[in-house]
């Protein structure tokens, strides 16, 4: 069943599974956690005062490895943290960022918020959206998102952390192709391109 | 008055990121001097007499937060709040991405004032590039011996994190900052006990913005007499202003406060397009009641927002030109409160959704004049009622749009029953369905 993440709740249809052992803290030599991964979590516990500060990163970073935050993320993490993998669940669901649906392991946000919205945002959010359909982009967390600070490049979106902007409509076929194919999209038209100005304030950094 | 540069001032170096063109053009001079000739004491009398006030949205001065911090040898803490998201700000991202020594030099005069030996940067989780960047900045500071222990000779340490979050708005508000970066959740806390008694790990705790503790190095520099010389009134300094929405040039601009809005709208950024007007605007963030276009010869600074009826908030301008539908944008707006409501408050929970319904019934052609009356009633009932202002944040906005603008709605409301009644008269409103508008409230 579809469902629009934004809308509705996780775990709204499912039943819950009442022979099923409560989640304990899993037992570290039961679990096998990837050595990168074990050594980024052990490095974040050790910056905070209280290694639970941890949970965040941590997280990041097993979906990092994991493409999202399955339940293989949770016990892995929950084992080098010794904390319930419900714990991080219940803080993985608080924050859009974290998915903890296997929607894809690269993202794609496209800014409909109110400064984007003045801009036409959701044309072009619908142009992108279509242009995936057509162009059967899998494997890839395309959604609309919440003001992503950069009001500036309005309409804009983030491809992975690099910001693009600003769009328009027209754009949205070669935007989909580039990420399809996995090359830059739109070089030259990122925020952290080396020369990137807005095309009406050109002699000011951005 | 025009622009101004003292924030924005080496932004144009290319290399201004790396430690050695921060240090050639003067950088870490204030620190230097904070820590080897000043004290905590001295500085934190300076920031006080400077008047400068934060720059996150509430506009507390910050001398007198860090002098809340109480004296002692218990574990104190620093935050820097980088969890810029509200829809409108962009300037933290500027100054992160371009200078981020300048804020780990701000951080380094606020720990010192607060007495604080662990600061944090708590960044948005979506600022991924400007988190990088921060972080080999961080990564040259401690090997300058600028961050760690014993820094520039003198008797202090600090250790300096950079957090990344995970995408929840919620977490700029100072006390859900704090629970996510316990690794919790982030919802509000009850306050009283304040931050600055019982912030971070129980720890007192000061929290300040970006812009804020940028401005912090050239005040220790310069004197707080330099910096209160600027502005107007009880707002002192510079303020970088990002302009966004229907301009022409939208882009951060730093300008004294005091500057005439319409100097920073209309002069810097360009107004709205050709044959356009400014409809409303928002002065301080998509959470400040907008205003119309009368109040843009209004002086920019706390005082005057404030009295207009509106919030300086984070500085952020979002313009509205007489093309844009208010409906359609209210909508847009109730939604993102909506999302990014944490749930722990029930008046902003449901009010910020039941708000969005009743703007959709508009929109279906569903509502009556009488859902007008409803709305506004339900905005009443979210300020004041909540943990924190989140759920404010969307009832005062909304609730100007409709004091500023009710002819409007009420026509949208009219347009869109006759459109969905097929074009049947206009206005025709019975007793039965006002009754039950009333009465069951929409389904």
């Amino acid at each position: 069943m579809s469902r629009d993440p934004r809308k509705v709740p996780i775990g709204w249809d499912e039943a819950v599974d009442l022979d099923r052992d409560p989640g304990l803290v899993p037992d570290p030599a039961d679990v096998d956690v990837p050595a990168a991964l074990r050594t980024s979590i052990d490095a974040a516990m050790q910056r905070y005062p209280d290694s639970r500060s941890a949970a965040l990163p941590a997280l990041a970073a097993a979906q990092e490895v994991h493409g999202w935050c399955s339940p293989e993320a949770f016990h892995q993490v929950a084992a080098v943290m010794q904390v319930t993998p419900a714990y991080l669940s219940s803080v993985a669901t608080f924050y859009d960022m974290l998915r903890t649906e296997p929607i894809g392991d690269r993202y794609v946000f496209v800014c409909t918020s109110v400064a984007c919205h003045l801009r036409q945002a959701k044309d072009v959010y619908d142009a992108i959206a279509e242009e995936a359909r057509d162009q059967g982009l899998e494997g890839v967390d395309l959604r609309e998102f919440e003001c992503l600070g950069a009001c500036d490049m309005a309409p804009m979106a983030s491809v992975d952390g690099r910001y693009v902007g600003p769009l328009a409509p027209d754009d949205a076929h070669e935007f989909v192709a580039a990420i399809k194919e996995r090359r830059e999209v739109l070089p030259g038209r990122g925020l952290s391109d080396p020369e990137y100005r807005l095309p009406w304030n050109e002699g000011r950094p951005v | 008055m025009s622009e101004l540069k003292n924030l924005t001032a080496h932004l144009d170096e290319p290399l201004l990121h790396e430690m050695e063109t921060y240090e050639r053009l003067g950088g870490y001079k204030a620190a230097r001097k904070a820590l080897t000739e000043m004290g905590p004491d001295e500085v934190l009398e300076q920031l006080e007499s400077s008047g400068l006030r934060g720059r996150g949205g509430a506009g507390f001065s910050m001398g007198k937060k860090a002098s809340f911090i109480p004296k002692g040898s218990m574990d104190k803490y620093l935050c820097c709040n980088a969890d810029e998201s509200e829809p409108g700000a962009y300037k933290d991202r500027l100054l992160m991405q371009r200078n981020p020594h300048l804020l780990i030099e701000g951080c380094i005069i606020g720990s010192l004032a607060a007495g604080a030996n662990k600061a944090f940067i708590f960044i948005r989780g979506e600022y991924e590039i400007q988190a990088k960047i921060l972080d080999a900045a961080v990564v040259e500071a401690y090997e300058k011996g600028y961050l760690g222990k014993g820094m520039f000779g003198a008797d202090f340490d600090l250790e300096l994190v950079v957090h990344r979050g995970q995408g929840a708005y919620i977490c700029g508000e100072e006390s859900a900052l704090l629970d996510a970066l316990e690794g919790k959740r982030g919802n509000p806390r009850l306050k009283p006990p304040f931050p600055a008694s019982q912030g971070l790990y129980q720890g007192p705790t000061l929290i300040n913005n970006v812009e804020t503790l940028c401005n912090a190095p050239a005040i220790i520099e310069k004197g707080a007499d330099w910096f209160s010389a600027m502005g107007e009134g009880k707002s002192t300094g510079t303020k970088l202003v990002s302009v966004s929405g229907n301009v022409q040039r939208p882009g951060n601009y730093e300008v004294e406060l005091g500057t005439k809005v319409r100097e920073i709208v209309e002069g810097l950024a360009g107004g709205p397009p050709e044959g356009r007007s400014v409809k409303c605007f928002f002065p301080g963030g998509s959470s400040a009641p907008v205003l119309t276009a009368d109040a843009l010869d209004l002086p920019y600074t706390f005082e005057a927002m404030a009295e207009a009826g509106s919030m300086l908030g984070s500085g952020s301008i979002i313009v509205v030109d007489d093309s844009q539908p208010l409906v359609p944008l209210a909508l847009r707006l109730a939604e993102f409160y909506r999302h990014e409501s944490c749930g722990k408050c029930v008046p902003c929970r449901e009010g910020t959704n039941w708000t969005v319904k009743m703007l959709e019934r508009i929109d279906d052609g569903e509502a009556t004049p009488v859902d007008l009356h409803i709305m506004s009633e339900v905005q009443e009932n979210i300020i004041g009622n909540c943990l924190c202002v989140l759920g404010d944040s969307m009832a005062m906005p909304i609730g100007s749009m409709i004091k500023h603008f009710r002819e409007e709605f009420e026509t949208h409301i009219d347009e869109a029953r006759a459109h969905r009644n097929g074009g049947a008269a206009v206005g025709e409103h019975d007793a039965g369905e006002l009754a039950s508008a009333v009465g069951a409230g929409p389904q």
